[in-house]
């Protein structure tokens, strides 16, 4: 259980997976004007997430020992069956959360936080519950900076910011500001 | 041509549907047929790429263990691989069972065939993420006889000390197992003291942990081996 | 297409002015996580330039065949076997490089700058131009990726190419090979690159007033 818990954290705050890999940095830099569209974001990549973990866990113990080099083709494959099969299950189920998740569901295929947790899991040979909690704990720490990054980017609206640090770079500089942050995570669990 | 590629990955992927509609309708075995085809002729080239290269990833692989072993178990002559296998140590598992899921720790000779040591692998998380290493362990005067970090993304100058100060590794060449860390300066001389590195001192603590847990699951294991084998 | 451009145009496109990661804001991911040392920059940009030429040409080339619907699938697969075909000859040949790089390698496969590059020209061009669009464009994001590797491995760890530069005095800003350093040097190119071009606007000012001009684009 202790380290179900760790990898939980690890992946959510202590290596965060976007301030410290610097995975789904697209939607990080995209979508997070809005507080509400930064938490929709994140539920739907949990999602996508817990249905890449379970798909990858069954590759790689089943199918993978026989054909290692087909590893990255079955995967980002897989991902991209698991966004669409998501994608036509929400649409039969919840219209309304299909519409609210919108144009984010198709662009998670290219978020490369899935494929890293995929291939991750795969090479730390983690088992099914491991590899769910790694998913969650993922899914956890992108939609914790998605929706930081957010909370700030609402205020930067009211504030003078000298023209050159218009646009992105501001966004990158709170990024690595925020990253500097997080790194005070990083001895949580072991002391 | 703008440059927002961006944007056509993604507007490709949603306008796809009504681009088929304006479209003839192309009939779904052509579209079996290219995947087919594209995925068969992938599969060949990776087939083929895969044996070209294994020898070279496996010799590497190999290589690595070789020189871990070599350092931790300082020079051994020669070493057999043992596999942990239902509480106890066996050469040779049975056939039924993938040798490659199984613990491992690796039995050093002397040059006059006498044991030296197991040398045995662990990981735990450290201050960043999960340290890996290996250690060499003398059962008959439960010493630990050297230690060598495989894998650590401790913070760059200070964590990765545990690799690069060559005075906390030589810390591990003979103290008694099982190790206690003390802060350098406050050694009492104790025969199981091992100097922490200031200002990493939970990397060092880590190092120290994953021997001695290692230690106490596997002791009773070699200890039995050992005794059967003599 | 929108305009026709000349071959010249396709090749220098992408090396500056529509510069994949500092313009396009494409492959941020590999140019962030692994530009902590040259090297490890150089040999990221030399496997993405690999991937991103065999799939462009092998893409046009067969442009004919791939029906419209399973385009986007058949490009995944092109770009997924030749990102298997690097990781692996990677391993074998430099297998340390191999190890710090890690999982970035196989994530070549989403990197937008390659998909893009299939979808918006490799699809609708001949051969010829989508390797001249090809290479510009990888030229363009080794670029990027030395650049980050550079400022990143000088200011943190103090050397280039893992010759020394400074004397045994230097502190290393070891902040600038963690991960909040990725952030903020391209943060500070970003800077940069917006201060250069209001420069250039402000100087070419025909009565405007001036305007923040935002070098980059989020995709």
């Amino acid at each position: 259980m202790g380290n179900l818990f760790w990898i939980f954290i690890s992946a959510m705050v202590v290596n965060n997976f976007t301030l410290a890999y610097f995975l789904g940095l697209c939607p990080f830099m995209g979508v997070s004007g809005r507080i509400y569209t930064a938490l929709r974001m994140g539920a739907a990549n949990v999602f996508v997430l817990t249905v890449a973990s379970i798909c990858a866990w069954f590759l790689n113990t089943f199918i993978l020992p026989y054909a290692p080099y087909l590893k990255l083709i079955s995967f980002i494959l897989v991902i991209a069956s698991a966004v669409q099969i998501t994608e036509m299950t929400i649409k039969k189920l919840s219209p309304a959360l299909f519409r609210a998740l919108g144009i984010y569901l198709p662009l998670i295929t290219t978020n490369c936080a899935i494929l890293f947790m995929a291939w991750s899991q795969a090479n730390r040979g983690y088992s099914f519950a491991e590899g769910l909690f790694f998913a969650w704990g993922a899914g956890a720490g992108l939609t914790v900076a998605l929706v930081l990054m957010a909370s700030i980017r609402e205020d930067l609206e009211y504030v003078e910011i000298p023209a050159i640090a218009r646009g992105n770079a501001i966004v990158f500089i709170i990024a690595g500001i925020l990253s500097l942050a997080f790194m005070g995570f990083a001895g949580l669990l072991s002391s | 041509m703008s440059g927002n590629g961006g944007s056509d990955v993604t507007s490709g992927q949603r306008v796809l549907p009504q681009a088929s509609s304006q479209r003839p309708e192309v009939p779904s075995w052509r579209l079996l047929v290219t995947l087919g085809s594209a995925g068969a002729l992938a599969g060949l080239l990776l087939v083929f790429v895969y044996y070209l290269t294994q020898p070279a990833i496996q010799a590497y692989k190999a290589r690595m263990l070789r020189e871990a072993v070599q350092e931790v178990l300082k020079g051994p002559q020669r070493w057999d691989t043992l596999y942990v296998y239902e509480g106890a140590l066996t050469p040779q598992p049975p056939a039924d069972v993938d040798a490659a899921s199984l613990e491992m720790v690796f039995l050093g000779y002397g040059a006059d065939g006498e044991r030296l040591g197991f040398a045995i692998s662990g990981a735990e998380p450290g201050f960043q993420d999960l340290i890996e290493l290996i250690f060499g362990y003398d059962p008959q005067a439960g010493t630990v006889i050297g230690m060598k970090v495989l894998a650590n993304k401790e913070t760059p100058g200070l964590g990765d000390k545990i690799v690069k100060d060559s005075a906390f590794v030589a810390e591990f060449d003979g103290p008694q197992a099982p190790l206690a860390g003390v802060k350098s300066g406050r050694a009492t001389g104790a025969a199981n003291e091992v100097d922490m590195i200031t200002g990493a001192t939970i990397s060092s603590r880590t190092v120290i942990r994953i021997i001695n847990n290692r230690l106490e699951r596997l002791r009773p294991i070699l200890e039995a081996y050992l005794e059967e084998a003599s | 297409m929108p305009r026709k451009t000349t071959a010249a145009q396709d090749f220098r496109r992408g090396i500056w002015r529509e510069n994949p990661v500092f313009i396009q804001m494409l492959g941020l991911c590999p140019a962030l996580a692994v530009s902590n040392t040259v090297l490890n920059s150089l040999a990221m940009g030399l496997a993405t330039f690999f991937v991103l030429f065999c799939s462009s040409v092998l893409v046009a080339t067969f442009k004919k065949l791939i029906p419209a619907e399973v385009r986007i699938s058949t490009y995944i697969l092109i770009i997924a076997t030749f990102v298997t075909v690097a990781d692996m000859t990677l391993e074998a040949v430099v297998p340390e490089i191999h190890k710090a790089l890690g999982a970035f390698i196989a994530l070549i496969v989403v990197n937008c700058i390659i998909l893009g590059r299939q979808e918006a020209f490799a699809s609708k061009n001949t051969v010829p131009r989508a390797m001249i669009d090809a290479v510009g464009t990888g030229i363009g994001f080794i670029i990027a990726m030395l650049m980050m590797g550079t400022i990143r491995e000088i200011l943190g760890y103090g050397t280039f190419l893992g010759f020394p530069l400074f004397g045994g005095n230097y502190e290393p800003w070891i902040i600038f090979i963690l991960p909040p350093g990725g952030f903020f040097t391209i943060g500070f190119i970003l800077l940069g690159l917006n201060w250069w071009e209001r420069r250039k606007l402000e100087r070419a000012r025909s009565g405007e007033p001036p305007v923040g001009v935002a070098v980059g684009r989020a995709a």
